[in-house]
């Protein structure tokens, strides 16, 4: 019994960074651009398709995929708040809210369309394969796909603490009005982050299709899930995303073996809460 | 260097500036003096491209930049030491300082105005790796300067630099404008303290309800019956 508990709260904690991953990218671009990207979650389900097409047609590993889908997304990124979204910056908050879940809309309808409501599975040869570790058997793919999801965001953190342009962009965020009064571009630098943000979940969504099939009806589900995760992590904080997507991880696994798989969500909000109740600034946010 | 003509400003349906002129000229201190809400903050903010003009020509170097976004005003080399500083309190004093250096004209100066920024404030060495929000209000101005410095401007305007400092500060930052200047930086200079700026001034201002009332040398103004009145309580 303890050493399956084990293994499942390895799987969640594998998961989870993929989950952290796809909600580093809502709080980027929260914590920058302020404001918040409702379609986060269909954004991962088209680099799930994405990643699915690639595969079918091409045979492209999803590790590979994941490349090249998250620099299309970082130009979707990039185009999308330079053209639609720039204009609402500075609006009331419920103008942002309604451009953006009508941008979610229009994505789940619009794959509805395209692909049909069915799950499409992403069979790749090393599906069941799995490490064993002493009394750990862990699952190949969620292990590269953990560490493709590490390797990101530790890029992600190298770019933003050492790169010129990644301290410009923590500059916005830290101050707007210091930002225009030293001449920092603000514009683009908030289209970059947006692409970042963007770049992000594609990675993420890529990876993702290693762990669940592609339909539409998961977009709403991860957007859930991503707002989740950032809020129990601390709302603008890298690290705490990757602490709340391990979290939820684990305490979706956990639920599933100990309880019952559609129970899993009661169990995230159930953290969700408790977070909010005891500490509502999130575990690594800064209170304000 | 910097010439305004017939400027109107609107702050959604109330108007801060009206028909406001003036010429800054190269090398010159340029004070600009008036009670709270006479214009003196949204004057620099348009300057800056922050904010929008209705109407009106701001030509610097013989070029009208009236409306241009301001990160196209600073890289034509007009800087700005905000009110209240703006500082970024989370980066560190070397991070600060390396956001002014991020405008095209002054990539390739960077190591030049550093070393520079680092010998007129010796305090910014020595806090180099803190965060800014740590350092005390004075070294904040300083920072300010210094970031603004390291973009290699050639006019810099500051807004009310001396506000909220300890003695002894205000005396460093005015100072340090006054050793700018000497060394040929062309200032614009909106400060509280107004006999200091108008003994600094060559040129100075007054506003009174987004209008220029009273123009001259910085001594006219000082002797001038109405400015005394009103500005010295004298």
């Amino acid at each position: 019994m303890s050493s399956i508990l084990f293994n499942v709260v390895v799987q969640g904690i594998l998961t989870g960074l993929v989950y952290g991953l796809m909600a580093l990218g809502l709080s980027v671009i929260f914590g920058v651009v302020r404001v918040v990207n409702f379609a986060h979650g269909e954004f991962a389900v088209i680099a799930m398709y994405a990643a699915y097409l690639l595969f079918s047609a091409l045979r492209l590993d999803p590790l590979i995929a994941m490349l090249p889908i998250a620099l299309g997304f970082f130009g979707i990124g990039y185009a999308l708040q330079r053209l639609l979204i720039n204009p609402f910056i500075g609006r009331p908050a419920h103008e942002q809210f309604i451009l953006l879940v009508g941008v979610a809309i229009i994505i789940v309808n619009g794959l509805l369309m395209i692909f049909g409501p069915d799950a499409r599975p992403t069979n790749l040869s090393y599906a069941f394969d799995s490490f064993a570790i002493g009394p750990l058997f862990i699952d190949k793919v969620r292990t590269y796909a953990a560490i493709a999801a590490l390797a990101v965001t530790g890029l992600l953190f190298a770019f933003f603490r050492y790169t010129h342009t990644g301290t410009a962009i923590r500059a916005c965020a830290d101050n707007l009005v210091g930002a225009a009064v030293v001449g920092l571009d603000v514009k683009r630098l908030y289209a970059l982050t947006f692409g970042i943000g963007l770049a992000c979940v594609g990675a993420a969504g890529t990876l993702m299709v290693t762990i669940a099939d592609a339909t539409p009806a998961l977009g709403p589900a991860y957007t859930l899930l991503a707002f989740t995760i950032v809020i129990i992590g601390g709302l603008g904080s890298m690290a705490g995303a990757l602490i709340g997507g391990i979290l939820i991880g684990v305490s979706e696994a956990c639920a599933g073996f100990l309880i019952t798989p559609s129970m899993k969500s009661m169990f995230s909000f159930a953290l969700l809460i408790a977070v909010l109740a005891f500490r509502p600034e999130g575990l690594l946010g800064k209170r304000t | 260097m910097l010439r305004i003509e017939n400027l109107d400003v609107y702050h959604g349906d109330a108007q801060a500036l009206d028909g406001v002129a003036l010429t800054v000229d190269q090398g010159a201190i340029a004070a600009i003096v008036g009670a709270n809400g006479a214009g003196k903050t949204s004057l620099i903010h348009t300057i800056a491209g922050m904010h929008r003009p209705a109407r009106g020509r701001i030509v610097f170097k013989g070029q009208d930049i009236a409306g241009l976004p301001s990160h196209k005003v600073c890289n034509l080399g007009i800087g700005q030491v905000a009110e209240g500083r703006q500082v970024f309190p989370s980066l560190t004093v070397a991070e600060n300082l390396e956001m002014g250096a991020m405008l095209p004209r002054a990539k390739g100066k960077r190591v030049e105005n550093l070393a520079f920024v680092l010998t007129m404030f010796p305090k910014l060495r020595e806090r180099f790796t803190q965060a800014a929000g740590t350092l005390s209000g004075g070294e904040q101005q300083m920072l300010a300067i210094g970031r603004c410095l390291m973009g290699s401007p050639e006019l810099v305007m500051f807004d009310e630099p001396s506000l909220g400092l300890a003695p002894a500060a205000v005396h460093d930052v005015l100072a340090a404008i006054r050793d700018l200047n000497r060394a040929g930086l062309t200032c614009v200079l909106v400060e509280q303290n107004v006999a200091v700026s108008l003994k600094l001034a060559r040129q100075a201002y007054v506003l009174e309800n987004g209008r220029v009332t009273l123009a001259g040398s910085g001594e006219a103004l000082l002797a001038d019956e109405r400015v005394r009145q009103a500005y010295l309580g004298m």
